[in-house]
């Protein structure tokens, strides 16, 4: 199991490097879908490894797993929208010159 | 074989990541991204789960994967803005996602997992996963749907009332 894990934590590290470091609201988005893919690959995994019934098949981890795909549709729905809005207000997707979100 | 197949996967999921975060072209990002997600719906095959990888292929890749390129194509006329930010800044990324990667994978390799003692044969999982999503997590279900319906609305509101306000 550990192999599993310590590749879903590359995955969320790497997306994370992508959200940190990306000036393009598109690469933003793509690092958060690196985020998720490596929380539903820890769903998974546990749901195989750490599984307590012997007798039914408990799938409780995968079912999260279907849960964080669908909330990803809907998130990624939504934030390419408002970037398509935002794009045709500014003429521009980089995430340093939206300065009118500052407080 | 099932480690050669594994280690497959795992230099197919991790080796275009780094392409993700690191490429100059966003367009390479986003196909980097298509192997990536794949690479992690052959995980989840080996991990026994077969739903889950067939879900992954449709929804990630048919749908979310094809949005993402459909916004680069979108946005991308014109000039080719610089996709990262400049030094100072990436090195304490780099250093904080160092930091955290280490101390994930310590955590990963020193703690001990009650890992079960004996690993059924993985099964067909789509009967068993209908009977919770009808029967254990109904409610969650439903919020997901009504979730989903919301994000749809409020994705073509958006849109819309920026293109009229034009």
């Amino acid at each position: 199991m550990p192999s599993f894990l310590i590749v879903s934590s590359l995955l969320f590290c790497l997306g994370m490097y992508t959200v940190l470091t990306r000036r393009n609201a598109i690469g933003i988005l793509m690092g958060i879908e690196l985020v998720l893919n490596a929380a539903g690959l820890n769903f998974v995994a546990f749901s195989r490894f750490l599984e307590p019934s012997r007798t039914q098949n408990l799938l409780s981890g995968q079912i999260f797993t279907l849960f964080v795909i669908a909330i990803a549709a809907a998130e990624v729905a939504v934030a390419l929208a408002i970037v398509l809005s935002l794009y045709s207000r500014m003429k521009t997707i980089d995430v340093e010159d939206f300065k009118e979100l500052r407080g | 074989m099932k480690a050669i197949i594994f280690n497959v996967f795992v230099l197919l999921t991790v080796i275009p990541c780094f392409w993700v975060a690191l490429s100059s072209n966003i367009v390479h990002a986003a196909f980097s991204l298509l192997v990536t997600l794949f690479g992690v719906a052959g995980l989840y095959v080996l991990l026994g789960a077969d739903f889950i990888a067939v879900v992954q292929v449709i929804v990630y890749i048919g749908g979310i994967l094809v949005l993402i390129i459909f916004g680069v194509m979108m946005t991308q006329r014109g000039k080719l803005l610089p996709l990262s930010i400049q030094l100072p800044g990436k090195f304490i990324g780099a250093l904080l996602t160092g930091i955290i990667l280490t101390a994930l994978i310590v955590a990963v390799t020193k703690s001990l997992w009650p890992v079960a003692s004996f690993l059924k044969e993985p099964q067909p999982t789509s009967a068993a996963i209908g009977n919770l999503l009808l029967g254990k997590y109904l409610i969650p279900f439903e919020v997901a749907s009504i979730l989903l319906l919301a994000a749809l609305v409020g994705a073509v509101l958006i849109v819309r009332r920026s293109v009229r306000g034009e």
